[in-house]
Order: C-alpha cells, then sequence, then structure tokens
C-alpha cells in the first residue's frame, strides 16, 4: 500500500551518476515535477536512457541545462540545441539508438532476454562493434539489454498499489521502462483507491512501481 | 507549383486503400494534404498512435494528444492509441505498408542517407532506421538536388540509414524505381525533359520507355471543396501548411 511521497523525496533517493529511464517523448508524458526537484537538488552525473531530450527547458531538457547530465542514451536530439551544443564541447556523452531499437534494448532488459536480433542498423555506423547474426540468410544486429539503476515514469492515474493507466500519446516508452529499472517511481496526475482502477485498464501491474509520488499538498 | 506541392501530389499517389501508412517529419507530411477522394488511409505517428486527425482549435488541444514532431493533434473515430515497443513492433515486425521519409542523398543501388551530416548536424536518427529497415515499401520523398548539387549520386558520401533498397524515389522531376540493373527512371514531372533529369543526376538513369518516358499527372487540385472548408480530407497538418502557403490561407479566410 503506497501513500506517496514528495518530488523533493524522489530527487534524493537518486544519488549522482545514477543511471535513469526517463519516459516522455518530446516532454509529452514525461516525469515533470521530479525532474524539478532534480534540478532543484543539483543532481550530477547522470546517466540519462529516454528517447529525446526535448527543447530547452522542456522535460528532460530542464535536466540538461542545469547540468545534471553526464551521459545520454537516446534516439533523437535534434530538438535540443543545448544537448548537441554540450556534446560537442564533451560536456555530455551520447550514445545514439534507433528509437525501435531502444525500446526493444529495454523492453529486453525488462523482460530477462539476452538480447534482440534485429534488422535495424544493419549496414549502418549502428553496427560498428556488434555481432551480426546470419538467419535464413538474412543479417540481424545482435542488441544488448538496457537496464537503469532508476525509472521515472508519468502515468494518468496510480492507485494505492501503484498499478498506472496512462493516456494517449504520453504512454510512450514508460510501460516498458516500468520493467526495467532497480527503483521504480511513477508521478501520476492523480492517486486513487484501491479498486478504482479495473484490473482490464492497468497497463503497468503495481507490483513494478517501487513509489508513487504525490501531489504538492 | 512549387516542388514540394509537385512532389507531395505525386507521392499521394502511390497510397492505397485500407493501408497503414507512417510519414517522415518535414516534407512526407505535405502527402497527408493530397490522400486520393476514395481512398482511406491510416496514419501512425512513431510515437504512438494510429488514426490522428487535423490539430484541434485553439483552446482545445490535449497535451497528452500530440505527432511526433511534438504538434497537436486530434484522435479521430477508430483511433488506437499504444506504447513506443508496440508502435515499433507494428513498423519492424512487417505490419506497416508504407513509409515516406525525406532524403539527403540516395546512390545507385537505392541506399538512403537521411540521418546526419558529419560535422555539421548530428540530430540523431531517431526511427528513421527502423521505417527503412522494417516498413514493406519506403518511399523517398526529396527534391532533385540541393544548392544545385545532385542528391541522386553514385556511392553515398553521409551515412546510410539502412543497407536496404529503398523502393521509390520521387522528386519535383522525376519519379525513379532503384532496380538490381540500377536506377530506372520510370516517369518525368510535366514538362520537365528527360535530358534535364539525367543533367540533375549524379548517378546513371536507365531509361524506361527510351527518351519519350511519360510524365506524370497531377490530379487537378485542390477540389473545389478545399475552397469553403478548411480540409475536407481532414489531414492533420493542413493549418500548419496553410500557414505557409498564403494564397491557401486567403481561401480560408
Amino acid at each position: 500500500m503506497q501513500d506517496g511521497i514528495s518530488a523533493e523525496r524522489a530527487a534524493a533517493m537518486i544519488p549522482d551518476g545514477a543511471s535513469v529511464m526517463f519516459g516522455g517523448f518530446l516532454g509529452v508524458g514525461s516525469p515533470d515535477r521530479v525532474i524539478d526537484a532534480l534540478v532543484a537538488r543539483g543532481a550530477r552525473g547522470l546517466t540519462l536512457i529516454c528517447n529525446d531530450t526535448a527543447s530547452p527547458g522542456v522535460g528532460v531538457g530542464k535536466l540538461i541545462e542545469a547540468g545534471c547530465v553526464a551521459h545520454v542514451k537516446a534516439s533523437h536530439i535534434g530538438t535540443n540545441p543545448t544537448t548537441q551544443k554540450k556534446m560537442i564541447s564533451g560536456e555530455i556523452e551520447v550514445e545514439l539508438v534507433p528509437q525501435g531499437t531502444l525500446a526493444e534494448r529495454i523492453r529486453a532488459g525488462g523482460s530477462g532476454l539476452g538480447g534482440v536480433l534485429t534488422r535495424t542498423g544493419v549496414g549502418t555506423v549502428v553496427s560498428e562493434g556488434k555481432q551480426v547474426w546470419e538467419i535464413d540468410g538474412e543479417s540481424f544486429l545482435l542488441e544488448m539489454p538496457l537496464r537503469a539503476d532508476f525509472a521515472l515514469l508519468r502515468a494518468h492515474e496510480a492507485d494505492h498499489f501503484g498499478n498506472l493507466t496512462y493516456r494517449l500519446t504520453a504512454a510512450n516508452f514508460n510501460p516498458v521502462m516500468a520493467f526495467a529499472a532497480d527503483c521504480v517511481i511513477a508521478e501520476p496526475e492523480e492517486i486513487v483507491p484501491v479498486g478504482v482502477i479495473p484490473p482490464d485498464a492497468v497497463r503497468t501491474p503495481g507490483v513494478l512501481v517501487h513509489h508513487l509520488v504525490r501531489r504538492p499538498q | 507549383m512549387e516542388a514540394k506541392e509537385v512532389i507531395a501530389r505525386r507521392v499521394a499517389l502511390e497510397l492505397r486503400d485500407r493501408t497503414l501508412v507512417n510519414l517522415g517529419i518535414g516534407l512526407p507530411t505535405l502527402v497527408a494534404c493530397y490522400v486520393p477522394a476514395g481512398i482511406s488511409v491510416a496514419f501512425q505517428s512513431e510515437n504512438g498512435i494510429i488514426g490522428f486527425g487535423e490539430p484541434p482549435p485553439d483552446g482545445l488541444e490535449d497535451p497528452y494528444l500530440t505527432d511526433a514532431g511534438g504538434g497537436y493533434i486530434s484522435a479521430l473515430p477508430g483511433a488506437a492509441a499504444f506504447d513506443s515497443a508496440t508502435s515499433f513492433a507494428l513498423i519492424r515486425g512487417g505490419h506497416l505498408d508504407m513509409t515516406v521519409l525525406g532524403g539527403l542523398q540516395v546512390d545507385s543501388s537505392g541506399r538512403l542517407a537521411n540521418w546526419m551530416v558529419p560535422g555539421k548536424i548530428v540530430p540523431g536518427m531517431g526511427g528513421a532506421m527502423d521505417l527503412v529497415a522494417g516498413a514493406k515499401r519506403v518511399i523517398v520523398a526529396m527534391q532533385h538536388t540541393a544548392k544545385g548539387h545532385p542528391k541522386i549520386v553514385e556511392a553515398l558520401t553521409l551515412p546510410p540509414t539502412a543497407a536496404r533498397r529503398v523502393s521509390l524515389i520521387v522528386t519535383e522531376l522525376a519519379v525513379i524505381e532503384p532496380t538490381d540493373e540500377g536506377l530506372v527512371l520510370r516517369e518525368r514531372a510535366p514538362g520537365v525533359s528527360v535530358d534535364t533529369i539525367v543533367a540533375s543526376t549524379g548517378a546513371k538513369l536507365l531509361l524506361d520507355g527510351g527518351r519519350q518516358c511519360r510524365s506524370f499527372r497531377l490530379r487537378a487540385w485542390p477540389p473545389e471543396a478545399h475552397a469553403s472548408a478548411p480540409c475536407r480530407h481532414r489531414c492533420h497538418r493542413c493549418r500548419a501548411i496553410l500557414l505557409e502557403r498564403a494564397c491557401h490561407v486567403e481561401r480560408l479566410a
């Protein structure tokens, strides 16, 4: 049974240097209150695993600007000039991962798979240093599973068991990341009593969620 | 007619009824404005929705309903929303009938480069590598040249997006199909000569039908209905596009 913790408490649980998955697609469906609290506490040296780095002042873009980040694993940084600047200056190390491969690597990390074989990236710079498997005459890249110390999710509703729902395109990477971190912290719009969310509507089972972030009183 | 409009309208003729289509950001999004009458296409946005419509009126935007470019959209009746793993299973698993992508270069073997210029722009590949590797048909919609230099070249000088050969290249001058034998010139744009196309192309073109290569035809556009209604086809980008094009804005007013 979870009553929820404050965003500040959640940010305090994440040590400098931790690897953290953030849900969100260009800032839509990203855990904004915990991001603000991480900026406020002056987090440093984080490894961000996320689809993109949004834009300056939006979503995880705030962490980039505030100097909280040392590494980024993402599919796209083109919408955030600050990420590009810091990548060129060497302040941030960026690993670009094709979007579908990022989703599947996280899924593999959360589902106990030893990796995934995919056509994506064959014959491109993405294949450098990776094993190529020939299966039925076709080439596949072996992509390794991805896990993190923390996953920070944005949900629509949560109940006190941690069951989560999402809305429309705000789901994006959140459901898959819920499986792939040692500590999962979800920031819902609202925490509702157990039983309010019908079992069929639950998209992330509560057993995966360690902490809920409640709204400020 | 502007080059981009010619390209978008010709690509739209490749759309087939009851198919799932993903349009890349930029020029390819224009294709949604020219869906031929009587054809029903489901557009996917890779951030997690199939069946989205035009942007909602001001003040009615839903902050949780956006496209892959981050713009507000609406959900049409019958739309489906899903997470990123599902979205890319659709793309990578052979469920996507067609994708239309922009291009920086295509080479004589039909390989596409469209995601970075070393030392200049490194935005990241986003979903481009997945789309080229996974869609049943890959159509490259791009201008024939950039600053006077051919974008169709013998060998790529930019990093490829995938090893796979694309299905079709559509430019404001021509429709070109990469095949085992090489790049075949299938159609020329109205009023464009074969010589002009050959002179603007940096790779060997095989002439389909000799020097008389047929010219593609574009239906009259916009249709009458467009003059009074903002968007008869409920295309999701119409407003943004119309803002770019003063003549249409006038029509809307």
